[in-house]
């Protein structure tokens, strides 16, 4: 009854009240329609009641009438099921499974690149061991040099030798008279044709090493032996034992272009930066200079650019960093036995690294970040350090005695060691030459007919 | 394709199927650099969209991309592409971890009439910027994928489509339990691109 009241008042206005039509008034309105199973029928819709039972099966195909709930439903199943007219495809070449870079168990697919680099085989001994009767054991010379010709040479007592390193034959350059002599110092030019010799009588003489003849002389530049001798395109920078550095023009007569005054004591480390523009020069007064061509000289005597003082021991092994430009690496004698990086611009050291041996020479790996060092006392040993962590990646032993002398092949692969111990070794520390060297391996007496000539 | 109007420029189901296609590609390729699939060196920055989009340089990688959206525009054009899937699934198990979505719907009156809607260019451009940006961010929120991946790409088609020989029947790769978040979606008028990106649900964060 209370219903009735319930219905807009606009569905009563037109309407008389009777009292037995009540029901039927009611009626009308399907809004009041009352039974006894539903008596509140207000929230029921008869309209969309009935239009769904019977036209709401046609419906289905008409989204709007969906409700959002079924047709999210509907999606889903049909996803699931695979029951819309949908087609998968997947293209039937797949994209290329990523290289992996970090560590992993699965090794189906590591990435052999980096780690057969860092896992290089580096031999423990020398490849190849020449007999080298007569080397002076002094450690302040400089008795070998390999020439961008890959031609060795050597010098033993009053001679010169040449070994071909591609087919590993042996001649004589020169012998020089006992007088003049011992030979203090050897270097190739960088055409590796012509090879400056210097002698303890202060001479330096200049060889063609394919015409086998003297070129000439130099004379008068020094007081006493030349221990150091170093190319600068056609300037052959000599080092003597008076303390004198002097840069001669090979080409022209007056030969001495620059004098670089400085050390107390013998020059034994002679080096130009791979630019040609700075020169370092170690000596025995445990000083290092550097020199730079563009300080312009006056009186032809040439101020140095840095002093390095830092080595309290002789210094002979110098090598310029092929790869980081201004970068010196420089190893002290006996009583330093450590190693130092400067910045040459600078004048700075860098690094330290104390190796526990007497360094007598340095060579930086071409081709690698590492640098090679010679010792002397107690091991002998070559120590290869990886740059610039300075971890020791390998120490090479063999020789007996301090090895005194250090060499690279042109190729960067092959390292030459002369030592006291009267024997030249081929160590290929470098990494593997590409190509085998057709020559007799491991003859442990290559100089022997050359040795009979005395 | 577009002729320069004053604001808005006209757009043909070829034209339209390009954007949606080249689209895929750098997206495809943002994805890969963003989770890692690929490792970053081997991507190289162009640009497009009027952002620095990462391509990658590998070979492989690049034909299959190719390959496929060649494929793509030939069904765009057709009206029968429905959604593009890429998956990226571990190489250890193969198991689905992420699945990125993007579904398309397409203006059926225009592949069946050929007629061309019109949209300005540069609004479509800002709209596809919106999405790659996301692609980007979503860094932030996905989970890490530690091991090793490998990707590929799920076309869903018209039933009707006949299947190229390069192409064969899939799954669909689903994941079981997924987290999804949407993103933008971008609209040529013709086609209406929705993308969506499903990933496995990381057991360590507590279930909301």
């Amino acid at each position: 009854m209370d219903a009735g009241s319930l219905n807009s008042s606009s569905n009563l206005k037109g309407q008389s009240r009777y009292p037995l039509q009540e029901q039927l008034l009611q009626r009308r309105n399907s809004k009041e329609n009352l039974d006894r199973f539903i008596p509140n029928r207000s929230a029921m819709d008869f309209d969309y009641a009935h239009f769904m039972l019977t036209e709401g099966m046609e419906g289905k195909e008409n989204p709007a009438v969906i409700s959002p709930s079924r047709e999210a439903y509907r999606k889903q199943l049909a996803e699931a099921l695979n029951m819309n007219r949908t087609r998968i495809l997947a293209f039937k070449d797949k994209p290329p499974t990523p290289v992996e870079l970090f560590p992993h168990q699965h090794s189906s697919s590591f990435n052999p690149v980096k780690s057969a680099k860092s896992r290089r085989n580096i031999p423990q001994t020398s490849e190849r061991t020449l007999d080298a009767p007569d080397l002076v054991d002094d450690f302040y010379l400089n008795l070998l040099d390999w020439g961008s010709s890959n031609v060795l040479a050597i010098a033993l007592g009053n001679s010169v030798y040449l070994w071909d390193a591609s087919n590993g034959s042996t001649s004589e350059l020169v012998t020089i008279d006992d007088e003049i002599g011992p030979v203090t110092s050897v270097n190739w030019a960088p055409d590796g044709r012509h090879i400056a010799i210097g002698l303890n009588n202060s001479e330096v003489q200049l060889w063609d090493s394919a015409a086998n003849r003297q070129l000439r002389t130099l004379r008068g530049c020094h007081r006493s032996r030349v221990g150091s001798l170093a190319w600068n395109n056609h300037i052959l920078t000599t080092g003597g034992m008076d303390g004198q550095i002097i840069n001669n023009d090979v080409r022209i007569r007056s030969h001495i272009v620059e004098t670089y005054r400085g050390h107390q004591q013998e020059v034994c480390g002679l080096k130009w930066s791979p630019s040609g523009q700075q020169l370092a020069s170690g000596g025995n007064d445990n000083v290092i200079h550097i020199w730079d061509r563009s300080v312009a000289s006056s009186n032809s005597v040439t101020q140095w650019l840095h002093r390095l003082e830092d080595h309290t021991s002789a210094v002979k092994a110098l090598a310029w960093c092929p790869f980081q430009s201004n970068l010196l690496a420089s190893g002290g004698g006996g009583g330093d036995r450590t190693i130092k990086f400067w910045n040459a611009h600078t004048g700075s050291c860098l690094n330290s690294i104390d190796t526990g041996s007497q360094v007598c020479a340095l060579l930086w790996n071409k081709n690698e970040r590492e640098l090679l060092s010679s010792h002397g006392f107690t091991q002998n040993q070559l120590t290869l350090w990886k740059y610039p962590s300075m971890v020791k990646m390998a120490e090479l032993t063999g020789h007996t005695s301090r090895v005194l002398f250090m060499t690279q092949s042109p190729d960067g692969c092959t390292v030459a060691t002369a030592a006291g111990d009267e024997t030249l070794r081929f160590w290929n520390v470098f990494g593997a030459p590409e190509v085998s060297k057709p020559a007799p391996k491991a003859n442990p007496e290559p100089f022997s007919h050359v040795n009979r000539i005395r | 394709m577009v002729s320069r109007t004053v604001a808005k420029d006209i757009i043909t189901l070829r034209g339209s199927a390009a954007i949606v296609s080249e689209f895929f590609g750098y997206a495809a390729n943002s994805i890969l650099y963003n989770r890692g699939v690929y490792p970053e060196e081997s991507f190289v920055k162009v640009k497009k969209y009027g952002l620095p989009m990462l391509l990658t340089q590998d070979d492989g990688v690049k034909s299959f991309i190719s390959n496929l959206n060649a494929q793509l525009s030939e069904w765009l054009e057709a009206g029968k592409l429905q959604r593009v899937v890429l998956v990226i699934m571990s190489k250890a198990t193969g198991e689905v971890l992420e699945r990125w979505n993007f579904s398309i719907e397409t203006d059926n009156e225009v592949v069946e009439k050929g007629v061309s809607r019109e949209k300005s260019d540069k609004e479509i451009m800002r709209e596809i910027q919106a999405i790659m940006r996301q692609i980007a961010s979503s860094i932030t929120y996905l989970p890490c994928l530690d091991e090793p991946c490998v990707f590929d790409v799920l076309a869903y088609t018209d039933k009707d489509v006949a299947v190229p020989f390069t192409w064969i029947e899939s799954d669909a790769k689903l994941i079981a339990n997924p987290q999804m978040v949407k993103l933008h979606s971008f609209d040529t008028k013709i086609h209406k691109v929705d993308t969506l990106v499903s990933y496995k649900n990381d057991d360590e964060w507590e279930e909301q």
